[in-house]
């Protein structure tokens, strides 16, 4: 049986903590924990006018991707309420030939 | 969560049900109208779920949604009407009353201030943004019979210069960038074509989301291709996705648009076609714009002039594309020349109501027609005593409100008449939101010898001054409809629905019909809020309240090219409705207004260049009001999820600069200038340039006690008290709020 996963397209994620917040709601999750956490790298002028600024979420142990709303036919709520629609959940086979097809900033997490 | 049906409302098998609906206010956004799910159990909202099924937010939700629940049952909220003798004002001492009792204080003292006073001795203060912005126009208007509707901000910098300078420049409805939203099917339709370019010009869409623009679509648009240019004093995170930024000096926009119109007319990049058919006053825009070369602003604006001459021959050979314009164009006193500039730039590349370029609004439309019309209520000698109308023709023409600066001066002074009652509707604002020099506001109102006040919680403002309490529902309490773009250009129409009640409280419309039936009965003659938006719905769209809720989104057609089929005009002719016909480069109103008819630039009123000597003690610019994702202007300082991702009023400043202070990342610290002085948390970033430092808006701690002099904290960390007052442009627009100057140092204690 296939494993999922989530891919996080981090070039368009904005950091805006819709992920972070849905997941407490949907889990129930007391404060000072997360199902998933938003980091932050940067920023930092590289040379000029390019900088490094990256939003990545990060899934924890409290992660369960889910399962209650995917059996139900739902996304996960983090990939559903995204606002940068950069996250995707699935396979982690159909995902990893996904992330073939896209930029650097790409991550995948098989929590 | 149950499965999202279509329906409007839908009972699930557990006897809970699940209400669909689009999110305006309160607690606040401007009418963005997202799609979400309210699932209500038990009397309760247990929980909000984005609407895949809405075509512009397609499930997807901000955090200020998502703790809607946190919000709506909050246990500080406040939702029975109140009471408070006048000598306990700023004293926590209310007693709770029924909503007939409250109309049985309130429509006596109306009734007694009109006959002994006239009805120009109330006045009625608006906030921004959320949904009471529709409605507090009619209730001085109509409900009250007030000409004197105030929008307390210095030099109405939000939204109504843009929409002023707009109308007198296009004679059209808002320009927004083209993002699809009128298609269902969204960018996938064929009349539609993506962008090749959209400028942000002092505006950052993805936190602020203003205006009925769902600033995600920015991140649709770019995963589309289309390249962002950034007009911003900081580097922000979408900068850092964008093909060009110009980090400015914060206030020296105008000279960077001027440069760019040199450079697009010099080098003959304009859109020649578009310019000798629609466009007036073209050459006298040459030659102003010959004063502002590409070397000149370079030293003005910091941006260097290579990168001037690249953005703007990219902006001009590149179609379409659009421009975005944001609160940094009102919050300045050079800020309508800058409207004028950005909208010659949209108009000479040819931008203008094409696809992927920008779109405008009808001159008129729905809702905003109705708020106009109740002004009927008025005599014409009622009417000329609005504050400050004749001393501001340009403000008052385009506005239905009191000049707001006047408005504190005859507070102050007195003159042309003494004000006797205020009517605070959904206004916190001596919190840091929309008024300069909070604390002389506060003083001066004090003055009122009657208030009411509607809000949610128990602000600063309410403690201050309110003897009358009446609380108002959220938007999942009541029935509405989102007006996009404050019905300016509505990209789309959405219900709010009722899911649910707390408490016993009144929705701004409510209150309106309600106080209005016994005040001018004749102005109100809706049998009930369903029948009042179907009287406003019907004769334009053909469909009524009941349709809308069962649509649940109406997207109007749209059409390009409106100048070409008269369909600007209310005359039917083609061209643009200003007093040429045409885009006027050359304004003939601002010069009838004794204004300069071409933009300019002015320097701040307080800079490095204007004012040397007061910069060597205040060495640093000052820039305010970025937008955060947890917060809308002082709202949700009490909802604990969203305290815990942005606990404490913030400013940030450059690593280099903080060195030489000795701050620390962190740190407490003091804004301060000759006019006042503002706490806030350090955070050290190289985002922003070593001498400009950014302030958040809108701090009070709730958690803090209420009673004066404390008021929620809401002096220790106020930034409005470094604006002045009365720093405004010619026509009465505009207020140096994101370009003061002022100096910063470490504080021992914190908050």
């Amino acid at each position: 049986m296939s494993r999922n996963g989530l891919l996080i397209d981090y070039q368009y994620c904005t950091g805006c903590h819709s992920c972070e917040v849905a997941c407490r709601n949907e889990h129930n999750i007391p404060r000072g924990k997360w199902g998933i956490k938003l980091t932050e790298v940067g920023p930092w002028q590289v040379e000029g006018d390019k900088w490094e600024w990256n939003y990545v979420p990060v899934p924890t142990t409290l992660c369960d991707l889910c399962e209650d709303r995917v059996k139900a036919g739902e996304k996960p709520t983090c990939v559903h309420h995204c606002l940068g629609q950069c996250m995707e959940y699935g396979p982690v086979e159909e995902l990893a030939k996904k992330m073939a097809g896209k930029g650097k900033k790409v991550v995948m997490f098989a929590p | 969560m149950s499965k999202i049906t279509k329906e409007w409302k839908h009972v699930n098998e557990d006897g809970s049900y699940t209400v669909r609906t689009c999110g305006w206010s309160p607690p606040g956004d401007h009418p963005v109208g997202c799609g979400m799910k309210l699932h209500v159990k038990g009397g309760k909202l247990v929980k909000v779920e984005g609407d895949p099924d809405h075509p512009i937010s397609q499930g997807r939700l901000c955090i200020r949604c998502l703790t809607l629940p946190e919000f709506v049952h909050h246990p500080q909220r406040i939702t029975t009407p109140m009471k408070r003798a006048p000598e306990n004002r700023g004293k926590d001492i209310w007693q709770k009353i029924s909503w007939d009792e409250a109309w049985d204080i309130i429509v006596p003292k109306i009734k007694e201030f009109k006959k002994k006073y006239g009805a120009e001795s109330i006045v009625v203060f608006g906030g921004t943004g959320r949904q009471a912005c529709l409605y507090y126009y009619p209730l001085g208007f109509a409900s009250i019979g007030t000409p004197n509707v105030c929008y307390p901000w210095s030099g109405w910098s939000c939204y109504g210069p843009r929409c002023s300078i707009t109308d007198y420049i296009l004679g059209a409805g808002y320009p927004e960038i083209d993002f699809a939203g009128t298609y269902p099917d969204r960018y996938d339709n064929p009349n539609y074509v993506v962008p090749k370019w959209i400028m942000q010009w002092g505006k950052n869409p993805l936190m602020s989301n203003p205006d009925g623009f769902f600033g995600h679509s920015l991140i649709d648009l770019l995963k589309r291709g289309t390249e962002l240019i950034q007009i911003d004093p900081r580097m922000t995170w979408l900068g850092t996705r964008s093909k060009y930024v110009c980090q400015l000096r914060p206030g020296t926009d105008t000279a960077l648009a001027l440069a760019f119109i040199n450079v697009i007319i010099n080098e003959e990049l304009y859109d020649k076609d578009f310019v000798e058919n629609w466009c007036y006053g073209f050459d006298e825009l040459k030659e102003r714009a010959q004063e502002y070369s590409p070397e000149k602003v370079a030293d003005i604006t910091w941006v260097p002039a290579q990168k001037i001459r690249e953005v703007a021959r990219f902006m001009a050979t590149e179609k379409p594309g659009a421009i975005q314009w944001g609160l940094a164009v009102d919050e300045n006193p050079n800020g309508v020349q800058l409207g004028h500039a950005i909208l010659s730039l949209c108009a000479i590349t040819g931008n203008l109501d094409v696809p992927g370029g920008i779109t405008m609004g009808p001159p008129a439309a729905l809702l905003g027609k109705w708020r106009m019309e109740t002004r009927r209520n008025l005599s014409p000698e009622l009417w000329d005593k609005r504050i400050g109308a004749k001393e501001w023709p340009a403000l008052s023409t385009a506005m239905a409100t009191t000049h707001p600066d006047e408005t504190l001066d005859t507070l102050e002074t007195g003159k042309p008449y003494k004000l006797r009652m205020g009517w605070f509707n959904s206004s916190n604002f001596i919190t840091p939101t929309c008024s300069a020099q909070p604390d002389r506001w506060y003083r001066a109102l004090k003055s009122l010898e009657f208030n009411v006040v509607q809000d949610l919680f128990m602000t600063p403002t309410a403690m201050a001054f309110a003897d009358v309490f009446l609380p108002l529902p959220t938007f999942a309490e009541a029935d509405g409809v989102v007006v996009t773009h404050f019905g300016r250009n509505a990209v789309f129409l959405g219900a709010i629905n009722e899911a649910l009640r707390v408490g016993d409280t009144k929705s701004d419309i409510e209150v309106c019909i309600e106080l209005g039936k016994k005040l001018h009965p004749d102005m109100w003659q809706f049998d009930s809020v369903d029948d009042f938006f179907t009287k406003q719905l019907k004769p334009e769209l053909g469909i009524d309240f009941n349709d809308l809720r069962e649509q649940f989104i109406y997207q109007p057609k749209y059409e390009y090219r409106k100048f070409e089929t008269g369909k600007l005009r209310s005359d039917g002719e083609p061209g643009f409705n200003t007093v040429t016909g045409m885009v006027e480069l050359t304004s003939t109103l601002f010069e009838a207004w004794g204004e300069d008819a071409l933009p300019y630039f002015q320097e701040p009123p307080y800079s490095p260049v204007s004012t040397p000597e007061l910069f060597k003690e205040y060495p640093f610019v000052l820039t305010t009001g970025a937008r955060k994702f947890t917060s809308f202007h002082s709202e949700h300082r009490q909802i604990s999820t969203l305290r815990e991702i942005d606990p404490y009023n913030e400013m940030e400043i450059h690593p280099d600069a903080a060195a030489k202070l000795g701050i620390i990342d962190g740190d407490w610290v003091m804004m301060e200038n000759m006019f006042g002085k503002c706490k806030a948390k350090a955070k050290l970033t190289p985002i922003i340039h070593p001498q400009v430092v950014h302030s958040t808006h809108g701090w009070w701690y709730p958690e803090k006690p209420g009673e004066e002099p404390s008021l929620f904290g809401v002096w220790e960390s106020n930034i409005n008290t470094l604006i002045p007052h009365k720093h405004i442009g010619k026509l009465g627009f505009g207020c140096p709020a994101k370009q003061m100057i002022c100096k910063v140092y470490r504080i021992e204690e914190g908050v």
